[in-house]
């Protein structure tokens, strides 16, 4: 192999010297340009030839490279990219699991805007992310600048603002259920006992209108913590000259917020507003486990999305249907996204 | 003159000061005893009778007589061990091979130049702003078909490898200068004698907090055995515990029992890692 390759060079080599021989000899100008073409042609495929054994060496480097990848990468492919594929494809189908698949185009999205349980669930989700979305940014803002400063036992107080993110939902939400109640719980003792609420007036915290105020309430107790993390990691990223400028300029502590903190923060802010988002969007463990009762069956005031493609797929095994809210909640992500990244750049402009 | 003026200005700056810090703590206490007393009622209903828990007239943190019983009488009641056992399992299996693969790939992605580089990683980033939601029906009915329908090996499957993990660590490999591994290859090591010697001893912070995360969403994990895990013998403790709300809705101290033995493990795993973590956090660009 080897030996055959550097024939074929040396061949192309006294070749092309030939050409070169030609090309000097050569008076007229159009047949010497001929030639030049020719002796090109000839030196790019010696140099392919010569490339082979580069490329050789490159490969070997991809592989090594793969070698890392392949790990991850195939069980990244295999368990999330083709359901994803898949899950598209669904969309346009008829199927139950087990019979036959057909394409049904577009019935599946034609048949959601007069899904009273699907409207449900998509307004649902929607005040739900609307309201937990600027809370729980606030909150977490807030709660970074507090915990940023030095102040005693500033360790223990971030571990405690970290535990609830911690704790296992099923049992948090148990705890919640109790505290909440509403004709035992504690808070609804004080407000009789303390507030003088009235005995029928008493808020019912896991029903009606009220249960996604619930909602909102626990996920920013529950998350907070996470995006204080975030934050703190961006507070501790901007420089101690800027407040020692802003001090000697006299500026106070909400003016050193609105001209340093704020501005140096977009980019974690943006970051948080977006996985928040995200993350939102995806609510279902804490509806059916605040508001599901013990069967975790959730009625039109708590219905969220994910437990409509939850109920569609696994009680219904109607699996186009299905995917097609999956990807209504897709698009909404993708778009809130897609706006959130236009607006960043439209501000870094 | 000037300087009674100065006194004066640094006394109320110095007072202003004063009140701002004592604002501060008054802030903070508030948010702490918001955020603890959950977990205080959940420690002390967890040693009340059913009776006593919502008794408020007197409200007592710790009843006269602890119901101790209620931590022995939850392992009998229902298969707790094994839903401990099915959970730790899968816990560690799933952050071990999270920790191990995510780390592997983010090197090749962040440290060494290949084909098509870009466009796999771009297959990465394409699925982070993916909800798992929107794949997890499809992706039930091919871990079906593949024999994986109520097994724990499902789990692992779905949870093992995410793009978040690799992206997560890729963030933190890039922030070690290159030159360490331009010097390590000079001196004739190979890719992975680097990784092994060189990265992953460097990645304390990142590591840490990767377990965190991976380690908290497996433990509680709800939605993904939800789907996968029918036979009791299988479940984990999150499914286990709310199929024990389910029927026993009213057995608030063993309710309350149970939800404290979940929580130990994670709470254990989150206090020895958590020094690292706001570290981890800001080195992995996890902050934007």
């Amino acid at each position: 192999m080897d030996e055959k390759k550097a024939a074929q060079i040396k061949k192309l080599e006294t070749e092309s010297a030939a050409l070169m021989q030609k090309i000097r000899e050569e008076s007229d100008i159009k047949k010497k340009q001929k030639l030049i073409a020719e002796r090109e042609k000839k030196q790019r495929k010696l140099t392919a030839i010569r490339n082979n054994r580069i490329l050789s060496r490159e490969a070997k480097r991809d592989l090594v490279a793969y070698s890392f990848i392949a790990p991850n990468f195939i069980g990244f492919a295999v368990f999330t990219l083709i359901p994803i594929v898949f899950a598209f494809v669904l969309a346009f189908m008829n199927w139950d699991g087990s019979n036959e698949i057909t394409f049904v185009g577009f019935d599946n999205f034609m048949k959601l805007p007069s899904d009273t349980f699907f409207v449900a669930a998509l307004k649902n989700t929607m005040i739900y992310v609307v309201g937990t979305v600027p809370l729980t940014m606030i909150a977490s803002l807030a709660l970074a600048i507090v915990l940023n400063q030095k102040i005693i036992a500033r360790g223990l107080f971030r571990t405690v603002a970290f535990f609830p993110y911690v704790a296992s939902l099923v049992a948090i939400t148990a705890v919640w259920s109790m505290i909440f109640h509403p004709s035992k719980g504690p808070i609804n003792y004080l407000l009789l006992t303390v507030f003088g609420v009235p005995q029928e007036n008493l808020p019912k915290w896991f029903s009606g209108s009220l249960v996604l105020v619930t909602l909102i309430l626990f996920s920013v107790w529950k998350y907070m913590g996470y995006y204080m993390v975030i934050y703190l990691a961006g507070l501790q990223g901007i420089s101690a000259e800027l407040y020692e400028a802003g001090s000697l300029d006299g500026a106070n502590t909400w003016q050193k917020f609105k001209y340093i903190t704020w501005p140096q923060l977009r980019s974690t802010t943006f970051f948080v507003v977006v996985m928040l988002t995200i993350n939102c969007f995806k609510v279902y463990d804490i509806a059916v486990m605040l508001a599901g009762g013990s069967d975790g069956k959730l009625s039109t005031s708590a219905t969220v999305l994910v437990y409509y493609i939850y109920q569609n797929a696994f009680n219904y095994w109607d699996l186009g249907y299905s995917s097609a809210i999956a990807m209504v909640l897709f698009l909404i992500v993708l778009a809130v996204t897609l706006v959130q990244f236009r607006y960043e750049k439209k501000l870094e402009a | 003159m000037s300087d009674m003026v100065d006194n004066k200005k640094y006394k109320s700056k110095s007072r202003n000061a004063l009140i701002g810090k004592i604002l501060v703590y008054v802030i903070l206490l508030i948010i702490t005893i918001i955020m603890i007393i959950p977990f205080l009622w959940m420690l002390s209903a967890s040693i009340k009778s059913d009776r006593e828990v919502f008794m408020m007239n007197p409200f007592v943190w710790i009843p006269e007589v602890p119901k101790w019983d209620n931590y022995a009488k939850i392992w009998t009641k229902i298969p707790m061990l094994k839903f401990v056992e099915n959970t730790v399992l899968l816990t560690i299996v799933v952050t071990f091979l999270q920790l191990l693969t995510s780390s592997f790939a983010a090197y090749s992605f962040a440290k060494l130049e290949f084909k098509h580089k870009n466009g796999l990683f771009l297959a990465y980033i394409a699925t982070i702003a993916m909800p798992w939601q929107v794949y997890m029906v499809p992706q039930f009915i091919m871990m079906r078909s593949m024999g994986l329908n109520d097994k724990l090996m499902a789990m692992i499957c779905l949870q093992a490898f995410s793009a978040f993990g690799v992206f997560l660590m890729k963030q933190f490999y890039e922030g070690i200068p290159s030159e360490l591994c331009e010097a390590a290859r000079i001196d004739g090591m190979s890719e992975y004698k680097i990784y092994a010697k060189i990265m992953l001893p460097l990645s304390k912070p990142a590591l840490s907090t990767l377990t965190i995360f991976t380690f908290v969403s497996t433990w509680n994990d709800y939605l993904g055995p939800l789907i996968y895990l029918k036979t009791e013998s299988k479940k984990t403790i999150q499914l286990g515990l709310k199929m024990f709300i389910g029927q026993y809705s009213s057995e608030y101290g063993l309710i309350m029992a149970g939800s404290v033995l979940s929580l130990i493990p994670v709470i254990i795993v989150f206090l020895c890692l958590q020094k690292y973590f706001v570290e981890g956090v800001a080195s992995t660009g996890l902050k934007g």
